[in-house]
């Protein structure tokens, strides 16, 4: 277990001695027999929840288990934007949660996140876009949060080079949530497993669930390639893979899995100060501490568990980006890489018990689960601690979709390819 | 991703529209609402074969895919009208 508190002492401390004081930030755990929870699933989710199950709910003997390295998922693969700039009421309350959580996540974790606050701005191109907009910055108000509609002369002194007077898809303004922005993702998943760790959580990577132990309808244990844990409570937190994880239990899920791509050039000077999203097309940008533009755009369309996508969807992202910005016409790729998303039936996520007692569920995060992070954790944690949801997650029932009561954004219907 | 058109051989996938899982059955319209909500929300999400629908835009037609999820490589390709037309003379005759 790291004791170290990590400050401006222990670096300075570390600096003059060559760096060679730094211990591991986690240790390497091996199962013990029997855990009070078992969270399956080492991704920013799972150790967010294994974190806030010790901090805020006085839980001591939890697991992670993690079939691969931590970080090896999603939450090492995302285009690493936080906001809170949603419509519906059932979302609103929970994303503005994790918002709070984010402002005073390094803090609480001791962790250097990088979390920056540099704002995300919707771009509008048209009248109709500007109403929706407009509408949606007001629900936003009327929860708390944050927002401001821009003219097109606002946007412009912002980012000047943008192309204003496209013939198709003029830029007549953007809603602006100056508190969105970026954090370091795999910052993230480290300083959660860190503080985690710090509270006595074993975190077993390379552990493999295999089996879910059901005896009389309750929970008992979950078979792993390290062998058979007992435990008390079992939460699966397994993105991607959550239909093959509930199908353990018998549970089919309201989850398709897509790849999603994301994207990163060359490093560049400095010349986006925010996340910006186009309008017209699925395209979205901010630019890291390094230089390199961080984009994104549509996942790829259909079923897959590959981690990687292919060259249409590209192609597709690339004219979104040279429609907004042509000037990056000759900023040359550097990588690409695919992720897999659990999309649910109506884009927004599931935390909720399951039939089997004593198993909880947190899934169908689509590619909006990185923001949601912190909220996610706590709310789970919550859910598993009380056995009640916490009162930002009420929404996110498994059965709202049985009884016609889904959370759905943009309005697209039980196509998870076009949430 | 190339997907085998029975019409048109061997496309680029960015010539295809999905309509997801195609061993989904509609329930008799008389059928309990849980059947319907299974039908409508409910998915197998395999991680390895699946079989799937694809619509050619060019040619119009409607194909049923078998794809392993895991690698991409498609496994058969059928049009939808003949599994439609096995799957109405019974579900043995598939």
């Amino acid at each position: 277990m790291s004791s170290v508190q990590y400050s401006i002492f222990s670096l300075l401390r570390n600096a003059v001695r060559d760096n060679r004081g730094w211990t591991p930030a986690w240790r390497k755990a091996t199962p013990a027999p029997r855990y009070d929870v078992v969270i399956i699933g080492g991704g920013g989710h799972g150790l967010a929840t294994a974190y806030y199950l010790a901090r805020h709910y006085g839980m001591r003997n939890i697991a992670v288990v993690e079939r691969g390295w931590l970080g090896n998922g999603n939450i090492g693969r995302n285009t690493t934007i936080i906001r809170s700039n949603y419509l519906l009421p059932g979302n609103l309350p929970f994303y503005e949660k994790s918002m709070m959580l984010w402002e005073g996540l390094e803090q609480d974790i001791n962790f250097n996140a990088m979390v920056s606050q540099r704002g995300v701005l919707n771009l509008i191109h048209s009248d109709a876009q500007r109403n929706a907009y407009a509408r949606r910055g007001n629900a936003m108000r009327l929860h708390g949060i944050d927002a401001e509609l821009l003219d097109a002369r606002a946007v412009r002194e912002k980012l000047p080079f943008l192309d204003f007077d496209n013939a198709r898809f003029p830029i007549l303004g953007g809603l602006l949530q100056a508190r969105g922005g970026t954090v370091r993702h795999d910052a993230v998943a480290w300083g959660y497993a860190r503080a985690a760790d710090r509270l006595g959580v074993d975190i077993i990577e390379n552990c493999e669930v295999t089996g879910l132990r059901i005896e009389g309808g309750k929970i008992s244990g979950v078979e792993t390639t390290r062998g058979i844990i007992a435990a008390g409570k079992v939460g699966m937190a397994c993105a991607g893979r959550s239909s093959q994880v509930a199908a353990m239990a018998g549970l089919r899920l309201p989850i398709e899995s897509h790849v999603l791509q994301a994207f990163v050039s060359e490093g560049l000077k400095p010349f986006i100060d925010c996340v910006v999203t186009f309008g017209a097309g699925h395209f979205y940008v901010s630019q890291s501490d390094k230089g390199g533009l961080v984009f994104g755009g549509d996942i790829d369309g259909y079923n897959s568990y590959a981690q990687r996508g292919n060259l249409p969807l590209i192609e597709d992202v690339c004219e979104g980006a040279m429609a907004l910005m042509p000037r990056i016409g000759r900023v040359r790729l550097l990588r690409q890489w695919g992720g897999i998303m659990d999309m649910s039936m109506d884009g927004s996520p599931i935390i909720d018990r399951t039939p089997v007692d004593g198993l909880y569920l947190n899934a169908g995060w689509c590619y909006g689960g990185f923001k949601a992070t912190p909220a996610s954790g706590l709310c789970f944690a919550h859910l598993i601690a009380r056995d009640e949801p916490h009162p930002v997650g009420t929404a996110f029932r498994l059965d709202r979709f049985a009884r016609g009561a889904v959370i759905d954004e943009k309005g697209m219907g039980a196509q998870p390819n076009l949430h | 991703m190339r997907l085998p058109c029975s019409c048109c051989g061997p496309r680029d996938s960015g010539e295809f529209v999905y309509r997801g899982d195609a061993t989904l059955r509609r329930p008799p319209p008389d059928a309990p609402e849980t059947h319907w909500a299974d039908y409508v929300y409910l998915r197998d999400n395999p991680a390895g074969p699946h079989r799937e629908l694809w619509y050619h835009q060019p040619c119009r037609s409607w194909l049923v895919i078998t794809r392993d999820t895991r690698s991409h490589a498609i496994l058969a390709a059928e049009a939808a009208e003949a599994v439609a037309r096995a799957v109405q003379a019974g579900p043995e005759a598939r």
